[in-house]
């Protein structure tokens, strides 16, 4: 069983349904213990890293997701979800979780549009067991304004470019994480959520 | 490098795909979840629905084909048409759309933007603006003037200055449609199109004249739009999106790859 934290966040519901599209049993939940219990956890997101935080910490979410992580159960972040696991944001100075260090930035103003919206490529730095089988060419859809700077190289799996480069997905141990929504980017991202379905968690 | 988006717009009427000219003499061309499969099954970027029915009564009906085409295509679509209220954004957005479109909804009353984008953040809020060449005047110096209810009521405001604000109040994106444009197939307002992307931060889709896959060139080349609209084109088979999208890569636009 794969459990989608709920923490009242957008976008769960899509996660959920591309999760089981492939016949994989997936449940939506914020109960600690169903969470503790999962084979693999998804922390989706979309919206403010400010308000997800403060619901992280009022429904006591932050001490389940510490404790899946450091238990070695695979853990995959996605788009607010992502950026919310370094250290802080940029966006309602928030303080966060931590447990990839790095900072989440705004995009420059001067540069090109915000949001970052639509189908982009991403740059393979390393290699990774979920992006297994996925061609070089394939673009992945993003929406964001703010992107996760991861602070140490060896967390950065792949890179995009968006007048900037900036890392799109991220991995420690048994973490992995994509700025990108794997749930909304056609059949690569199918394959990267099978991909993950069937990860142990071990990388590098 | 970012793709330039073709997103397919899809006319709903009680249920059924339809394609209009000038708003005008709806015909039938299929089911929406249908061909939503096989436009995405084809690789378009994004796809619109747009509820045309002239009913409130319709709304339970679009909600199911909105639920439907969420449990069947795996990328962003938006639903737009008859959206008025947050309670309305929230049904549709809970139903799987990944955005909603408000457009009459907004111009009544702009707090909607505002509102909409606290609820449920601004990338899920698109502004959808229908604007109609005019004589520039002093309320009007982009020469452009914004139109609701189909194109049937002016209301002596103007379209770049409308766009501004709506970025300001939360809008995520634009979708710009020509009144005169639209239904012509004779190709994008190009002008208005680039007057009002070049000048907003946010990303702007180009609405309404698409006919051949050279008029998605200009738009792109000539007018700075990040995403295009089409619909005709491809619903009565004239083009598939692999043609359009072999073009614009021979013409060094990047697209996302079909295969």
């Amino acid at each position: 069983m794969i459990a989608v934290i709920d923490y009242r966040a957008g976008n769960l519901r899509s996660v959920h349904r591309a999760v089981q599209h492939l016949g994989i049993a997936c449940s939506i939940t914020s109960d600690a213990a169903k969470i503790r219990s999962a084979s693999r956890v998804i922390f989706p997101g979309v919206g403010a890293a400010g308000s997800a935080m403060e619901t992280i910490r009022a429904l006591k979410l932050d001490e389940v997701i510490r404790e899946v992580i450091s238990r070695g159960i695979p853990f995959l972040g996605i788009c607010l979800g992502t950026q919310i696991i370094l250290d802080g944001s940029e966006e309602d100075s928030a303080r966060c979780l931590g447990i990839i260090p790095g900072m989440v930035r705004r995009f420059p103003e001067a540069g090109e549009k915000i949001p970052h919206m639509g189908w982009n490529t991403i740059e393979v730095i390393k290699d990774h067991p979920v992006l297994q089988g996925i061609d070089t060419h394939a673009q992945f859809y993003f929406v964001h304004s703010f992107y996760p700077d991861a602070a140490n190289v060896e967390n950065i799996v792949a890179q995009t470019e968006y007048g900037i480069t900036f890392p799109s997905v991220l991995a420690r141990d048994n973490i992995v994480a994509t700025q990108f929504h794997p749930e909304k980017s056609g059949r690569y991202g199918l394959s990267l959520l099978k991909n993950f379905s069937l990860w142990d968690g071990s990388w590098g | 490098m970012l793709s330039k988006r073709i997103i397919i717009c899809l006319d709903v009427r009680a249920g059924k795909t339809t394609k209009g000219v000038k708003f005008m003499d709806n015909i039938d061309v299929g089911d929406p979840v249908e061909m939503a499969r096989a436009y995405y099954e084809q690789g378009v970027d994004e796809l619109v629905f747009y509820d045309i029915s002239a009913s409130h009564d319709m709304r339970g009906i679009m909600i199911d084909v909105v639920r439907r085409v969420a449990e069947n295509i795996f990328i962003p679509f938006s639903v737009g048409g008859g959206i008025r209220t947050i309670d309305d954004m929230y049904q549709v957005l809970d139903a799987g759309a990944e955005k909603i479109s408000i457009n009459t909804a907004a111009v009544l009353n702009p707090d909607l933007i505002t509102e909409g984008a606290r609820r449920f953040g601004s990338q899920c809020i698109v502004l959808g603006m229908d604007a109609k060449k005019v004589r520039t005047t002093t309320i009007l110096p982009s020469g452009y003037e914004i139109v609701i209810n189909g194109g049937r009521t002016y209301m002596g405001m103007d379209a770049l200055s409308w766009a501004l604000m709506a970025q300001d109040l939360g809008a995520g994106e634009i979708c710009l449609n020509s009144i005169d444009a639209d239904g012509t197939t004779e190709g994008y307002e190009l002008e208005l199109t680039g007057l009002i992307s070049r000048r907003v931060s946010i990303p702007v889709i180009a609405s309404g004249g698409a006919g051949r896959p050279e008029h998605l060139k200009d738009v792109f080349l000539h007018s700075g739009a990040d995403a295009a609209l089409i619909a005709s084109m491809v619903h009565f088979r004239e083009y598939s999106l692999s043609d359009i999208k072999a073009y614009l890569k021979a013409e060094g636009i990047p697209v996302r790859d079909v295969t």
